[in-house]
């Protein structure tokens, strides 16, 4: 299992490669990279679109936080390899952010392992997002949605 | 000694990002040294009181406002994440 926290851009081609050369003997590769949009208000306000991002994390906690969820994604399914890269500082429009790759004998486990790690990542790790629209800089605020997101997964551990 | 650490808009409205301070008489978890802390600072620290907007690790790992403190932990207040 790799783990980065890093300001600098990731290539997700070599991250493949490196996925498919720990993975003794994979069927499948699943790959997950997140873009920063240039996202518009959703309130309805008329308002100028996000021209950058900034990232703040809790160096230490971040990692060790990214660390148990690609544990638990591993003890939960049968994982040949698992990769998290999460960048920090200010990103713009477009630049890759989060990267999120796994690699098992079959698709369903490495299709809903990166999804799990996704959704864990969104809710437990410690990551905080800042955004300028023109003048302004405002925390982004957490989304609802994103933790019912994780609750599906405690749901399906229920069922098994 | 307390290491206390406010991370993103905590860090912003406090306007501070660390201090240490020596466990307060009568605190035992983390919810009494959130209640001495917004005792002691006023209204802005009063944000700490809340569990819903303010989430808090001891020692790196993300724990509910029972957790007991012996007095030489990290522990971290900040708001709900928003990475990915």
């Amino acid at each position: 299992m790799t783990i980065s926290v890093q300001h600098e851009d990731f290539d997700v081609g070599e991250q493949y490669r490196a996925l498919e050369s720990e993975a003794s003997n994979a069927g499948a590769i699943v790959t997950f990279t997140g873009l920063v949009r240039e996202f518009y208000d959703d309130t309805g306000r008329d308002e100028p679109a996000v021209q950058s991002l900034t990232l703040e994390h809790y160096p230490g906690m971040t990692e060790k936080a990214l660390q148990k969820i690609a544990v638990q994604a591993e003890e939960r399914w049968p994982l040949q390899a698992c990769r998290i890269i999460h960048r920090v500082g200010e990103l713009h429009g477009g630049e890759r952010i989060v990267f999120v790759g796994t690699a098992s004998a079959h698709r369903a486990a490495a299709f809903e392992a990166a999804c799990f790690m996704m959704d864990y990542l969104k809710t437990q790790a410690p990551f905080w997002k800042k955004q300028q629209r023109g003048k302004h800089t405002e925390w982004v605020e957490s989304h609802d949605t994103d933790h019912e997101a994780v609750r599906r997964w405690s749901l399906a551990t229920l069922k098994r | 000694m307390l290491d206390v650490l406010f991370f993103a808009s905590l860090r912003e409205q406090l306007g501070t990002d660390r201090e240490e301070l020596a466990l307060p008489d009568g605190v035992s978890d983390v919810d009494g040294l959130a209640r001495h802390l917004a005792a002691r600072g006023g209204e802005p620290w009063r944000a700490l009181l809340d569990p819903e907007r303010v989430l808090v690790a001891v020692d790196q790992t993300i724990v509910d406002r029972r957790h007991a403190l012996e007095g030489n932990e990290e522990v971290a207040f900040f708001p709900p994440v928003t990475g990915g």
